[in-house]
């Protein structure tokens, strides 16, 4: 029989866990995408965990595992939104950023930017993630994150002068 | 103009909690809608400490008191029920309720479905004898494991005492042992002796 190893941790109880990881998922899906598509997809990605949670077998690592579901779910509503139009008038302002009008123009340059460049920027700026981390969430390898984030900021440089 | 990347790493710094708990909040409202919620769970203050109480939409299926680590409880909950566990005050309203008045001495008995689910064989049978002792009376371990069908299982009638997952509302301070001494209680014997004073049960 084999022997428990030390990633065999069970996930705490769903409370802890939305309490530890709601943050960074918000923070992430703020970069990501549109303002108004925020909250759909802050509930999106946590009742897909919550669906997915009692087959869970691993707990070690859950802040990669529920980022991975809202950058696909993010991805989702992304797609969804370039076919549609957006209402202007009812944008939900974002109080955390209204001091900081060049803050404002420059997040709105990084959600034009290519899936895996923007994912990459937001989850290295606005999460703080190792490139290491990066990687396994856009399932690509630390190097190819790198150089995400590098292409990235070089396109917001051409874009911001 | 701030560089690039400078401006990039303040959303780092920008707090995000407030919004991230609204969120947070229509989530659990939107879990409950789709029935993914197994266990809910909330903090109840008590003259004896704050209680951590449980519940699935069977019953209250645990009662922890004063002194047990809240987090343990939850894992074990976790483990043992389901991991889907939220914390609701608002669900758990009408036991929060019961217990204060309890405790304030204005009630006898709890009017709240109970989940047996963590108890069973002989212990569950103990435990539903249990229940049934009435406020302001006393029985001993002996009593419980006769009405639990052995009458000689007087230890595991203790044991099955000492595991009541849902202590005060299955009234294990009401089993004392057969020579009167108290026995014991999970919430200390301070706390066994002042609910069967309450309970006009000891002088």
């Amino acid at each position: 029989m084999p022997r428990a190893r030390s990633t065999d941790v069970r996930p705490p109880p769903f409370q802890a866990f939305l309490d530890g990881h709601r943050e960074e998922v918000y923070r992430f899906l703020t970069g990501f995408v549109a303002p108004h598509d925020v909250d759909d997809a802050f509930q999106e990605t946590f009742l897909s965990a919550l669906r997915a949670y009692p087959g869970l077998r691993n707990g070690t690592n859950l802040k990669s595992w529920v980022l991975t579901i809202a950058y696909r779910k993010a991805m989702d509503s992304h797609r969804g939104r370039a076919r549609r139009p957006v209402p202007v008038d009812d944008l939900p302002e974002r109080p955390s950023r209204r001091s900081h009008a060049e803050d404002h123009a420059l997040w709105d340059l990084v959600r034009a930017l290519p899936d895996k460049q923007r994912a990459a920027i937001v989850q290295r700026y606005a999460n703080g993630l190792p490139y290491k981390e990066i990687a396994g969430i856009l399932e690509c390898s630390e190097e190819a994150a790198r150089q995400n984030v590098r292409e990235g900021l070089k396109k917001l440089k051409g874009m911001m002068t | 103009m701030a560089a690039v990347d400078e401006i990039l790493s303040r959303a780092r710094r920008t707090p995000v909690g407030e919004a991230a708990a609204q969120g947070a909040a229509r989530f659990v409202k939107a879990a409950e809608r789709e029935n993914l919620v197994d266990v809910v769970f909330a903090r109840v203050g008590s003259p004896f400490g704050e209680l951590l109480v449980a519940a699935t939409p069977k019953g209250v299926v645990q009662l922890s008191l004063y002194g047990y680590d809240q987090s343990e409880t939850l894992e074990g909950l976790a483990r043992k029920v389901s991991p889907r566990i939220f914390e609701s005050p608002r669900r758990l309203d009408p036991v929060r309720k019961q217990l204060d008045e309890y405790f304030a001495g204005k009630r006898r008995t709890f009017d709240v479905d109970l989940d047996w689910q963590l108890s069973h064989g002989f212990a569950l049978r103990v435990l539903e004898a249990t229940a049934r002792i009435p406020y302001g009376k006393v029985s001993s371990y002996r009593e419980m494991a006769e009405k639990a069908g052995n009458v000689r299982a007087t230890r595991a009638a203790g044991n099955a005492l000492g595991g009541n997952a849902i202590p005060v509302i299955v009234p294990c301070h009401r089993v004392l042992r057969s020579g009167g001494g108290l026995g014991g209680y999970g919430g200390g014997l301070a706390m066994k002796e002042a609910l069967l004073k309450m309970e006009g049960a000891l002088l």
